[in-house]
């Protein structure tokens, strides 16, 4: 099978249990075991083929300019832990099945899970160190929807928000260090960077990446220091402890390690970061497991020492390290993988997993006694059994091993570390299994069904079969270690060595563990008083700590007051253009001043005093819109009077909206805007915006009275204008032609602002401040006419006009001032007129489309006409034009930018009138009565209806 | 003299939007200074009219022809404001 497919078969299978469980649990369960057992059977077809020495690759080039490649390869390596994941990842499947009670939602289990097995499974066989970090990610994502699985449990939750944040903050530190590797091999290929071990680790930046690296895969290991959140995601149902914490997640740092063993291992930096952290880990997660009461967290210690084994093996650099490395990976996965099962044997049939809450259960549950029996002996490393095998490769290793030219220390660490390991083994026997039967067991136990323990007791085979006939894991173990070490050890696994000091060392640990445990109660009780740094409690306070700084942070820029906004933007755009200005040079001045009519001067008169009056009265907020219509006006005339008709015209239209939208604003709002600030900041935002607009100013008359240092933009647009656009109006033409994209995107998010206007007001319009508005007394007596006859008439009868005006504005927008925009904003001030004058209902039961549907369709208009120039295999908003003649008219033109513009026209029209509906909806009461009538007072009706009050 | 004309007129009604614009600072009532746009707006249609005839371009009787057409909304949404404080009810 491809093994494009392999990874993709968990991905696209996570839909079908989500979709099936409506079939059933046991379809939904079938289901899913049927997926994961289809992918490990196309691994399976492939695993001869690799066993002979070969390796497959699988590659397609994704994004090549990003050296991000999906290239897929399986060696032996990648066989053994995608063999791991989909094996134990199907066991893991039947064993839930079992396990998840009945409240439990279990497609959703079934599809975190596939969600899971797919991105470890493109973990380990990614040849590409980016596409590596993607599916890296995505266990961290998918890990934490299995972790807070139980989701109405605060530890639950906790302990997956644990989870994401070490295994995600590592992940980050992994990106740069995988950056850097690529960068230092030139390839983000795994299979070209394996080949640069010497570039690699001569370089000076070989240390920083592997520090970056390693601290991904010590955090996903759970190495110490890191290795507090393991146990805590034991908060996890355990059919997810069972199948992350023995084959897959915390051993994709394992592989990872083991991946890129070639490159950079065999320096005095690697073995001193990974040997000793792992020689660290391993002592002490044992030493905690020892006194756990809760079995899971004494298993999730024995794990985190287990993984700080393999960390050290791999740390040594040698060969044969390497492969008693490999061989434990195998022998670890089989047995924790069956122990975690026993332990929620023993949780889910006596309602409790505390072992002081337990013990003499070897009558009882006979069978899980028996497998419980089998895998705890092999963790705790006794003969016939996998595990002994494995422990006594690392106890030989170690006794070679050296620490800064110190021939003992690591031998004796690694035996204390055996040594504690037997003792916490045989303690899960021992306290839980043996003893006298209680009669206080919270409920009446039992061995489960054959359902639930039928997984563990097949894991115990190979934990049998290699222990007792290691030749049959040769193979295996001889390919993977090819694929780490490059070459094969041709490695003969056998129980009897002879008497070696590794065979000592076990002894001692062995009988050490036991007297160990004879006075583990005791020493428990000296462990439980002596004060410990609690990693919860320091994970909490440095979460509460970063989240209080970013608050902190985000609350200092922004506290929701716009003055400060505009403040450190103005601070901002004064310091960079004044820097600007003072390092670049300042031609002389080369164009003269044009001469200025007395009728500008007045003009000019006219905006700075309403502007200085704006000021003066800003505080009066009808009179400050009454100085902006002012000012617009001014503005508007001098876009005419500077040859800017285009300009002139939005302006005009857009005053008229802005006015009216403040307007129904403002009748929410207090007259007058109270001074919030105090003086001194007054002044200093004075400041501020003088020194802004100021040196805004200054710039644009340097920069007006002399000769451009490149040439203008403008020629190039005028002579493309007609050729390339087929129109004259350079400013339309560059609206919808040249900077065509640019005015698609601009119309989507002015749709997007009505839409969240529309939005806005809808949240408020059930919030007591709208009821409190709606209520509060007018300050003066309003008139009595809320829809004058003057004003109906007149706004019925300038409609058709205005409308005609609109369209005219339209057509000829693409050779003559005008355009889309502004037809559109001329038409809707056109209809606003009529809610102005017969009120809202009136006007909103006539309007038959609902606005949102115009600026649908008015971006959809824009999109198809964009679309349309792909037909003629042109890039997107390419423009065609031709001229057309239909007999009683004269000859004309007809673009195709013209359906762009009708798009614009209409998302305008929809925008615009969408936010002034919705801010006007807010006034609306419900004991306003509607009036079936235009007018109060009709002279040509009989009767008048009655008066608002 | 067609240009002494136009010439005198643009002074006189500019003259006239500065006299508004007293009126707009000044008030003292609200209707006073919402009135006093209005004439400006009337002005500015007037100046637009007459700085086109002298320029002998029609591009500006447009911007006329729409300030007319729609500069009045502004005033009525002004009052109406006064009046009866919702505009659109």
């Amino acid at each position: 099978m491809s093994l494009f497919l392999i990874v993709l078969l968990p991905f696209a299978g996570a839909l079908l249990p989500g979709l099936l469980i409506r079939a059933g649990r046991n379809v939904c369960a079938a289901t899913t075991g049927a997926v994961t057992a289809t992918a490990l059977l196309g691994l399976i077809v492939n695993a001869p083929a690799v066993m002979r020495g070969q390796s497959l690759t699988a590659r397609l080039d994704w994004l090549p300019a990003l050296g991000l490649n999906a290239n897929f390869h399986l060696d032996g390596l990648g066989l053994l832990f995608a063999g791991l994941i989909l094996g134990i990842g199907l066991l893991i499947i039947l064993y839930a099945r079992f396990y998840l009670s009945r409240e439990d939602p279990m497609g959703r289990f079934y599809t975190f899970l596939l969600l899971f097995q797919g991105a470890m499974v493109g973990i380990v066989l990614s040849d590409n160190i980016l596409l590596l970090l993607v599916f890296w990610e995505l266990t961290s994502l998918s890990s934490f929807l299995l972790i807070g699985y139980w989701s109405h449990l605060p530890e639950s939750r906790q302990g997956a928000r644990m989870a994401l944040t070490v295994t995600g903050t590592g992940g980050l530190a992994m990106i740069a260090g995988m950056l850097i590797l690529g960068n230092l091999a030139d390839s983000y290929d795994l299979s070209v960077i394996l080949t640069r071990k010497e570039t690699i680790q001569a370089s000076s930046l070989y240390p920083l990446a592997l520090v970056l690296i390693l601290a991904g895969c010590f955090t996903k290991s759970a190495q110490f220091p890191f290795h507090f959140w393991l146990p805590h995601a034991m908060a996890a149902p355990t059919p997810v402890s069972a199948y992350l914490h023995s084959a897959t997640m915390v051993k994709a740092g394992l592989f990872l390690m083991a991946r890129l063993w070639p490159v950079l291992s065999g320096t005095p930096e690697w073995f001193y970061i990974v040997a000793t952290t792992g020689l660290v880990t391993m002592v002490l997660g044992a030493l905690i497991a020892l006194f756990k009461d809760d079995l899971k967290a004494l298993l999730a210690f024995s794990t985190v020492s287990h993984l700080g084994l393999i960390t050290m093996l791999l740390g040594f650099g040698t060969k044969g390290a390497a492969v008693a490395a490999v061989f434990h990976i195998i022998n670890h996965a089989s047995f924790k993988a069956a122990l975690f099962m026993t332990a929620g044997i023993i949780d889910h049939e006596t309602h409790t997993r505390d072992a002081q809450r337990l013990g003499g259960l070897r009558r009882l549950m006979p069978v899980t006694f028996a497998i419980a029996t089998i895998t705890a002996l092999s963790m705790a490393g006794l003969p016939f059994l996998n595990g002994f095998l494995s422990k006594e490769m690392m106890l030989e290793e170690a006794a070679h091993t050296a620490w800064l030219g110190n021939p003992w220390l690591v031998p004796a660490l690694a035996t204390a570390g055996a040594l504690l390991s037997v003792a916490y083994s045989l303690r899960y026997l021992v306290h839980v299994f043996l003893g006298p039967e209680r009669d206080d067991y919270p409920t009446r136990p039992h061995d489960p069904g054959f359902g639930m323990w039928a997984a563990p007791a097949l894991l115990v085979v190979p934990v049998i079969v290699i222990g007792i006939y290691p030749a049959v894991a040769e193979a295996l173990v001889n390919t993977t270690a090819t694929a780490v070490i490059g070459q094969d050890p041709h490695v003969h696994l056998k129980i009897w060595h002879g008497l070696t000091p590794a065979l000592f060392l076990s002894v001692v640990a062995v009988a050490g563990g036991a007297l160990l445990l004879s006075v583990q109660r005791p020493l428990a009780r000296l462990w439980d008083s002596t004060p410990r740094p609690e990693a919860k409690t320091m994970f909490d306070a440095a979460i509460a700590g970063l989240a209080g700084l970013g608050n902190r942070v985000t609350d200092g820029l922004h506290n929701g007051a716009i003055t400060r906004y505009a403040a450190i933007f103005m601070v901002t755009v004064v310091a960079v253009g004044w820097h600007a200005y003072g390092g670049g040079a300042l031609g002389a001045e080369t164009r003269a001043l044009s001469q200025i009519s007395p009728v500008a001067w007045i003009g000019w008169a006219v905006l700075v005093i309403a502007t200085l009056g704006l000021i003066r009265y800003h505080r009066n907020r009808l009179r400050a819109l009454v100085l902006m219509g002012v000012i617009g006006l001014i503005v508007s005339i001098s876009f005419n009077y500077l040859s800017a008709p285009d300009l002139a015209l939005t302006q005009l239209s857009v005053e008229v909206v802005t006015i009216i939208l403040l307007l129904l604003a403002l009748n929410f709002l207090p007259e007058i805007t109270p001074p919030e600030t105090p003086p001194l900041r007054r002044m200093r935002d004075m400041t501020i915006a003088a020194a802004a607009g100021l040196g805004a100013g200054g710039l644009i008359y340097l920069l007006m009275t002399r000769d451009f240092v490149f040439g203008t933009i403008s020629d190039f647009h005028l002579t493309r204008s007609y050729k390339g656009g087929g129109g004259d109006n350079v400013v339309n033409v560059i609206l919808v032609d040249f900077r065509g994209y640019d005015t698609f995107g601009e119309i989507t998010v002015l749709g997007i602002a009505a839409i969240v206007i529309y939005a806005v007001t809808e949240a408020l319009l059930d919030s007591p401040v709208r009821r409190r508005l709606l209520h509060r007394q007018p300050g003066h007596a309003l008139a009595g006419d809320a829809h004058p006859m003057m004003m109906v008439i007149g706004t019925r009868v300038l409609m058709p006009i205005a409308l005609m005006v609109a369209a005219y504005i339209f057509l000829r927008g693409h050779n003559q001032p005008g355009g889309g925009f502004i037809a559109g904003l001329v038409a809707s001030i056109a209809l606003v007129m009529q809610y102005m004058a017969s009120g809202f209902a009136w006007a909103s039961e006539r309007q038959r489309y609902p606005y949102h549907g115009i600026i649908a369709a008015g971006v959809l208009l824009a999109t198809a006409t964009g679309v349309g120039s792909w037909l003629a295999d042109r890039p997107f908003l390419t423009s065609n034009f031709g001229y057309f003649r239909i007999p009683p008219l004269k000859e004309f033109e007809l673009a195709t930018a013209m359906g762009f513009d009708a798009g614009v026209f209409l998302v305008v029209v929809g925008a615009v009138m969408l936010a002034l509906e919705s801010i006007s909806r807010m006034a609306r009461r419900q004991d306003n009565e509607v009036s079936p009538y235009p007018m109060d007072i009709d002279p040509a009706r009989e009767t008048t209806p009655a008066k608002e009050t | 003299m067609i240009t002494f004309a136009l010439t005198f007129a643009m002074g006189c009604f500019a003259t006239g939007l500065l006299l508004c614009l007293f009126r707009v600072i000044r008030g003292p009532g609200i209707s006073d200074r919402i009135l006093a746009l209005d004439t400006m707006v009337v002005n500015a249609i007037a100046l637009l009219v007459l700085y086109g005839m002298r320029s002998g371009t029609q591009i500006y009787f447009e911007s006329a022809v729409l300030i007319a057409m729609l500069g009045f909304v502004s005033t009525v949404a002004y009052a109406r404001f006064v009046l009866r404080g919702n505009i659109i009810e």
